[in-house]
């Protein structure tokens, strides 16, 4: 760790401030943004947000090290942290903060494409079943039921017995196939809710044709619980890539990921602890802050609920 | 004269808005009394603060964002209401002073029965027993004229049509034989012809049992049929108070003109225009300057607009107007 | 009432049929067989016939399937390739420690969480609400095993307050009299159940805060405070009962969320249950005990969930009546 990284990392820190701070005072006359900082929490978790953004997207210039090199396999096995190495060393001798910060890639970029696969298929699946109403529905919302009666985990679990080691971008797939139900039902609800309303109709008398009266006229009203259960999915994501990689069978090693970084540190909890704690603290800072932005979004973007 | 039962003076009630958009002054100095048995009419359009005024009585405001500021007085049975401890204020509300509401079907609690939430009052406020409690609901639900009233005991509220909800909201309201009976907007809710029955039921209890009635409505029909006196307010104040055949006679402020004109008439032709006040009640947040109701006003003058008239004796008994016009008649004019 | 309940159950049966099908359909639709993984392990083909053949996979799909269904419904899970044993033997050993862990988890996680929620939302937006709500926020975005081992390294390792893990004290346990024993195992449980409760209750509190909230805005509340109640009565009585109701929705959710965890958990904390199963025979690749464990968990969820709806409509007089019952 060299002078010039610790100035990265103190400059990402200070842009994430900056940008949490700049945002809220850009937006300060829109209602919904005023909503949204309302939340006492929500400009910190803008800020924490942006900064592991930031760390992975600038990786290479905050990683002192490879993050899958072993510096010195005897010298530098778990040391704790040091001005050398800020996070301390594994088992492997790798250095801890390259590999959280190049784990941030990993972890960030699962959370985010699995919850895109996810939201979409939900959302289609849930306009579907909403606006064509009768056997569609019928079929579709039995579907979920199915889904929603076998605890993910098992789903992925028998995926994994399979097929064996998943590579990243099909358990990104299985992750984002499994993760459609709530979200279709949630939209669904919102579209039954539409369908009625006289501007539907309306727009149905007129002739519409029924894609264009789903994506004119239904789908921009589904926008808003999209995105806050977006929000709060990129979250449940990265727990659950993070139990998978825990028991082994999610990001496959020696990719640094922040739950295979919690699964190497597990032995060692008694005697090295820091290579087990800091990856957890990234996972808990970021899903707290992605929690606490979707709690202040869903009041953001519904101006019928009060703050509660 | 007899002594008022009930005597409000210069109650403010302030609500914090959001940040950055300053305080509503929803009730800002009103002044009144109830006496004892007469019914009291408070009329006004929606934001002008009645419904302010009557929760702030039995401090029911939520609080934040509201409150009532200090210098408030609210007067009843030796007391001030405002500066009660919790015990204190408990054992007026619901006992001394009841309460009931514009909507009677979301008012009722809709896990307990009907038969269970008349009896509980009496339960709390007099230490009956459950089975004095039930049998007192028994009796209330009879008084109030809903039919097969051991049937309904164990309805929940789910099953019941606004109507009864407002009997049974009365029931539970008179259970302790109050002082008074706060009725805020009671027949809103309701279709016509059940409207008449709850009012002419309010009219009856009042005869029977003798409590004095705060009848908050919009409707100065409702008003002419049932109220003795009548305090009309605008913009978080009283404009108008007077005895009911006197306001209807000779109003004095522009605004219960308006009011009474936007009410149908069977005594004029139809065809005449409902006329109604141009314009909306201004935000609470930001009052006109000098009379609150000079923007509307067919009649204002630069002294309207520069200094707030107090309420001015028109000359009538007990009748006062806060309006310039009772000072200056001359400058009443008509207009086409 | 009884026609909702039969249609109810019906659809439940139908939901772990459709679990049944879908995993057969999972297994044998996976790329390879059973017994040649599209790993590097090669096994003399031979040895794989007669495999194949011993479990009846060279029969077509369909005979397959109908012989799976019936031996389902004859309490037959089929046979662990890595035990040597059949699974019904293996579950009936760990799945009671399961539901002891999850039953331990659901207990500490609806109470505490109710009585947080509950605490928060009758003082909403003082300072112990921000401060619990930051610490309910915190617990519903932990890693579930992560917090498993923080607990392990604070109360197991640095203060030896409880054992790190297991279920019971290997050399001591069977001289034990039988209190000694449930204190032994009580001691055992009390680490993984906390850690899954905790977790738990952390949802349950923001839940419940949310949902005595929207009820305290209600008019009825209003109208319990205009009786002059005491407003300890106005939120035990008045507002928690009508807070209850969405509770027992979140009690039907809660099982998919235990069963999880208890996968993790368990192997965190070598508890002998169901889930540490699965998560092991993933490691044989064998396949029947996770698909069997995945079918016993889905079995609970659906169960859970028609207990939940249960529930629900004895406990709110809108349903238990019926929504048109307006006779007045």
């Amino acid at each position: 760790m060299t002078p010039r990284h610790w100035a990265v990392l103190l400059a990402l820190l200070a842009a994430a401030a900056i940008g949490a701070l700049g945002l809220r005072a850009g937006t300060a006359g829109s209602d919904a943004a005023r909503r949204f900082f309302r939340h006492p929490t929500a400009a910190f978790a803008v800020g924490v947000l942006l900064f592991f953004v930031l760390i992975a997207v600038c990786a290479p210039l905050v990683a002192p090290y490879d993050p899958s090199a072993q510096l010195e396999i005897v010298q530098l096995q778990n040391r704790p942290p040091s001005w050398m190495h800020p996070l301390g060393t594994d088992l492997y001798s790798r250095d801890l903060l390259s590999r959280l910060v190049f784990g941030a890639r990993v972890s960030l970029a699962v959370g985010t494409l699995a919850m895109l696969v996810a939201v979409s298929l939900g959302a289609v699946v849930g306009l579907l079943a909403g606006y064509f109403h009768r056997w569609m529905d019928g079929v579709l919302m039995r579907l979920v039921d199915v889904g929603l009666a076998v605890p993910r985990i098992f789903l992925l679990l028998i995926a994994v017995s399979l097929w064996s080691q998943l590579p990243l971008a099909i358990l990104v797939l299985t992750i984002g196939l499994t993760g459609w139900f709530a979200t279709s039902r949630l939209v669904r609800a919102e579209v039954l809710s539409r369908r009625e309303l006289a501007y539907v109709d309306a727009a149905r008398a007129l002739g519409a044709p029924p894609a264009r009266v789903i994506l004119r006229h239904v789908l921009p009203n589904a926008v808003a619980p999209l995105i806050v259960s977006a929000a709060l999915g990129i979250g449940s994501v990265m727990l659950l890539e993070a139990s998978l990689s825990f028991l082994g069978i999610g990001v496959a090693p020696p990719t640094p990921s922040w739950g295979n970084m919690i699964a190497d540190g597990k032995e060692q909890i008694a005697t090295a602890p820091w290579t087990t704690l800091s990856p957890g603290l990234a996972i808990v800072l970021v899903v707290m802050a992605l929690n606490a932005v979707g709690d202040a979004l869903r009041d953001a973007l519904d101006p019928r609920r009060e703050a509660t | 004269m007899k002594e008022p039962l009930l005597r409000v003076r210069d109650l403010k009630t302030y609500f914090v808005t959001e940040r950055g958009r300053g305080t509503a002054r929803a009730v800002d100095g009103v002044s009144f009394d109830l006496y004892p048995g007469e019914t009291l009419g408070i009329v006004g359009e929606s934001g002008c603060g009645k419904t302010v005024t009557s929760l702030s009585i039995l401090r029911l405001i939520p609080e934040p964002p509201g409150h009532i500021r200090p210098g408030s007085f609210i007067e009843f049975e030796g007391r001030n209401l405002l500066t009660l401890s919790p015990p204190e204020l408990r054992a007026v509300r619901g006992n001394r002073i009841a309460m009931i509401f514009q909507e009677p079907m979301t008012s009722l609690n809709p896990v307990f029965t009907v038969g269970d939430q008349i009896a509980e009052a009496a339960i709390v406020h007099q230490r009956l027993s459950r089975r004095a409690a039930r049998a007192r609901a028994l009796e209330m639900l009879r008084l109030v004229g809903i039919p097969d009233p051991e049937a309904r005991l164990d309805d929940y509220p789910h099953q019941l049509s606004g109507g009864i909800c407002q009997r049974v909201m009365i029931a539970m309201a008179l259970v302790c034989h109050p002082q008074v009976l706060i009725a805020d907007e009671p027949t809103t809710a309701l279709d016509v012809t059940i409207q008449a029955q709850i009012l002419e039921l309010l009219e009856r209890l009042q005869a029977e049992l003798g409590m004095a009635i705060m009848l908050i409505t919009h409707d100065l029909g409702i008003v002419a049929g049932s109220a003795d006196r009548v305090v009309v307010m605008y913009a978080g104040q009283v404009v108008e108070t007077a005895p009911t055949p006197e306001l209807f006679t000779r109003a004095q402020h522009p605004y219960t003109e308006g009011l009474m004109a936007s009410v149908p008439r069977l005594d004029r032709p139809p065809a005449a225009r409902l006329h109604s006040i141009p314009g909306n009640v201004p935000a609470a947040t930001d009052w006109p300057s000098g009379c609150r109701f000079h923007p509307r006003c067919p009649y204002a003058w630069d002294k309207c607009r520069a200094e707030e008239p107090p309420l001015l004796e028109t000359g009538g008994a007990g009748h006062t107007a806060r309006c310039w016009l009772v000072a200056e008649p001359q400058r009443r004019m008509r207009r086409s | 009432m009884t026609a909702w309940l039969v249609r109810r159950c019906a659809a439940a049966i139908a939901i772990v049929f459709a679990v049944v099908t879908l995993t057969f359909l999972l297994i044998h639709l996976a790329p390879g067989t059973p017994f040649v993984p599209s790993d590097e392990r090669v096994l003399d083909p031979a040895v794989v016939d007669g495999l194949r053949r011993q479990f009846g996979l060279d029969r077509p799909l369909g005979v397959q399937y109908v012989r799976y269904v019936v031996a389902l419904l004859h309490g037959d899970p089929g046979y662990s390739f890595s035990l040597r044993r059949p699974i019904g033997e293996v579950l009936a050993t760990t799945v009671p420690n399961t539901l002891l862990l999850s039953g331990a988890a659901l207990a500490i996680d609806f109470l505490l969480g109710a009585a947080i929620g509950l605490y928060q939302a009758a003082r909403a937006r003082h300072r112990a609400d921000v401060v619990l709500g930051n610490a309910t926020l915190f617990l519903y975005s932990v890693p579930t095993f992560w917090l498993g081992l923080v607990l392990v390294l604070v109360f197991g390792q640095h203060l030896a307050w409880f054992p790190v893990g297991g279920d019971r004290n290997p050399v001591l346990y069977p001289s034990l009299s039988l209190l000694g024993r449930l204190g032994d195992r009580a001691w055992h449980l009390a680490l993984p159940a906390l850690t899954l409760g905790l977790v738990g209750a952390g949802g349950t509190a923001r839940f419940q805060r949310a949902a005595l909230l929207e009820v305290a805005g209600q008019d009825f509340i209003r109208t319990a405070r205009a009786k002059g109640l005491h407003e300890r009565r106005i939120w035990l009585v008045h507002t928690l009962r009508n807070a209850l109701l969405p509770l027992i929705t979140l009690f039907g959710l809660a099982l998919p969320f235990l069963l999880t965890g208890a996968v993790l958990i368990e192997t965190v904390f070598s508890w002998p249950g169901m889930g540490k199963l699965a998560a092991d025979a993933i490691f044989t690749r064998d396949y029947p005990v996770v698909t069997a464990a995945a079918l016993l968990a889905s079995v609970m969820v659906v169960l859970g969930s028609l207990v939940a709806d249960v529930l629900y409509s004895v406990a709110d007089p809108r349903i238990r009546l019926g929504k048109g019952g307006a006779r007045a």
